[in-house]
Parts: structure tokens; C-alpha cells; sequence
């Protein structure tokens, strides 16, 4: 059985830097999901949901937000949960972590002096917890392997 | 009609707009009465004077306009910026400054500072900067195109992880 993946992010740029990670998907199951339904067409040959998008300034906001990734996640019972952030995609890895899925944060490429604070928050529950800047790796995570610049 | 094609696209990405951006080149367009300069704008109640915009761009449409374009000028955003160099377009970007409220943190500070480093994308960092780079747009060229997916160190990382 192919491993099922729940790739996940918000729109623009956290978009774009999952869609550049698709070759670590080629022998699974995934579905894509992010906020808007006009990146559907982008990933055609691959199941696609949407949640809702919010921000750390939206607080009911990002209340629905976290039940929408909730549900996706209880419906598609993926074994693996990746995300490049940013408040839905950190909602994702907390809740799989809790229910026991594989968790993988890539936190996104425009943190280049520090951590997004979702991405340092997201530490505790991402069993692979990477930065894309050599200089913010740390002992004890996140760890570098290269960036979607390459 | 057919379409118009544009030589400049100037965007600001989907969060919020960025008007101290494209009121420089709006004006820089007038004066020299530059035609064909298109910019996705944001929601604003500003409106540009001289040249076309749309306050968003479906992302269908803004690939198209991208495409189309010989240089884009655009936010830091990570969006922009991945995209452009993806099809070998010459970019300058100007930072988003939340000093100035218009994001919520300075990450666009970071990104054009160490992009600009790596020699990825010329950089405006306030409007002195932008209108001196206006002036001398021709000598901006394309960095080193990327490829279409991220560096195999960093797939293949996650491909293994996933199927351990």
C-alpha cells in the first residue's frame, strides 16, 4: 500500500514552496490542501480539499480555521502530515501529532533570521522539524537538508 | 481585442498592498509616460493614475502577465520571487516593512537581505532606492534560473522520512 500524505499550506508563497517539494511525494497517496480553489488546477492528478486560512491576528478565525484542518484530516486518515506553514499547516502537524500521524514541517524560506514563530512553536510536534537556512539549524532541531532555491 | 502585452509587472502579493511600493513606479510612468507597465495592486482604496492594475490576479493570471513580462518589480514575498526566478525573469523586489504596518513582521527585511547575498534578486529597500533602480532598469538582468522542484537534498529527505 502506498503511504497516504496530507500535503498542506496557505496560499502564495507557502503554495509555492509545497508544490516545489513534489518529488518527495512520487511513490504516494497525497492530497494537496490549502485555502483558495484556484490552485486546484495546479495539482489536477491529485485529490485536493480546501481549509480555511487565518492569521495569529484573526483569533475566531483561526478557531474554524483549526476545525477545518481537523475534519481533512479525520476524513483522509493520511499516515504522513507535511507542511511549509503557515497557521493551517501548524494546525495540521499539532493535531496529527496528537493522533499519532508522522509529522513534517519545512518552515518556509522567507524565515532567513529567524524562525517563523508558528515555526518555532511547531518544534515540539514535528518529528521532522526543517529550516531551509543552514545558519538556523540547531542541536536539537530544526535541521537543514537543502531549500526549494536550489 | 486581444490582450495587451505588458513589459513591467508590478505585483504586491495576496496579504496586504503596498502603495508606498507602486506609487513610485505609478509616478515614474507618468514622467516619462512609460505605456506598458501593469500592476496587481492589493485591496487599496489608491488607485493608480498611469498605469493598468487589477487589484488581484487569479493564479492563472498572474503567471500569464509574469510570463509575459521582461521584468517584474515586486514585494519580498517568497510567492513572487520562487516564481520569477522559476522562468528566468529579472526581479527587484522591495521589502514589505511591518515598521511601516504593512506586514506583520519584518521576515521581507530578511528575505531580500539574504536573497540578495545569494545573488537571487536586486533589491529596493525604500523608495530612494526604488526610483534610483527605475532609472536604470535595463542594467537589471536575470540571476541563475532555478529548477522546477526543490534541491533533491531536501525531496529526498522528506521521501525517505515518509516512507520509513
Amino acid at each position: 500500500m502506498k503511504p497516504r500524505v496530507l500535503a498542506i499550506s496557505s496560499g502564495g508563497g507557502h503554495w509555492v514552496q509545497l508544490l516545489r517539494l513534489r518529488p518527495a511525494f512520487e511513490n504516494c497517496k497525497v492530497t494537496f490542501a490549502t485555502v483558495s480553489k484556484e490552485y486546484k488546477h495546479e495539482v489536477e492528478d491529485h485529490d485536493f480539499r480546501l481549509v480555511l486560512d487565518s492569521n495569529m491576528d484573526q483569533k475566531f478565525r483561526l478557531f474554524l480555521s483549526l476545525f477545518s484542518v481537523i475534519w481533512i484530516i479525520l476524513k483522509e486518515r493520511p499516515n504522513t502530515i507535511v507542511s511549509t506553514g503557515a497557521a493551517p499547516g501548524y494546525f495540521a502537524v499539532w493535531f496529527g501529532k496528537l493522533i499519532g500521524k508522522k509529522t513534517v514541517w519545512i518552515d518556509s524560506i522567507a524565515n532567513g533570521d529567524e524562525l517563523s514563530l508558528s515555526g518555532k512553536r511547531v518544534g515540539a510536534y514535528a518529528d521532522l522539524w526543517l529550516t531551509q537556512w543552514k545558519h538556523l539549524e540547531k542541536p536539537g532541531g530544526p535541521t537543514y537538508s537543502g531549500s526549494v532555491l536550489d | 481585442m486581444p490582450e495587451k502585452n505588458y513589459d513591467i509587472f508590478i505585483t504586491v502579493g495576496t496579504d496586504q498592498s503596498f502603495d508606498r511600493m507602486v506609487k513610485v513606479v505609478d509616478d515614474w510612468a507618468g514622467n516619462i509616460e512609460r505605456q506598458n507597465v501593469f500592476a496587481q495592486i492589493g485591496q487599496t482604496d489608491w488607485k493608480p493614475a498611469n498605469i493598468d492594475f487589477a487589484n488581484f490576479l487569479s493564479p492563472t493570471a498572474f503567471l500569464e502577465k509574469l510570463v509575459s513580462a521582461s521584468i517584474i518589480i515586486g514585494h519580498a514575498g517568497m510567492g513572487t520571487i520562487l516564481t520569477a526566478l522559476k522562468h528566468q525573469k529579472p526581479i527587484l523586489v522591495m521589502p514589505k516593512r511591518a515598521s511601516l504596518g504593512e506586514h506583520r513582521n519584518e521576515h521581507q527585511l530578511a528575505t531580500a537581505r539574504r536573497l540578495l547575498d545569494l545573488d537571487k534578486v536586486e533589491v529596493a529597500f525604500d523608495e530612494d532606492e526604488l526610483r534610483e533602480k527605475l532609472a536604470c532598469l535595463k542594467t537589471i538582468t536575470p540571476k541563475n534560473k532555478i529548477g522546477k522542484y526543490a534541491s533533491p537534498n531536501l525531496t529526498n529527505a522528506i521521501a525517505s522520512f515518509i516512507n520509513k
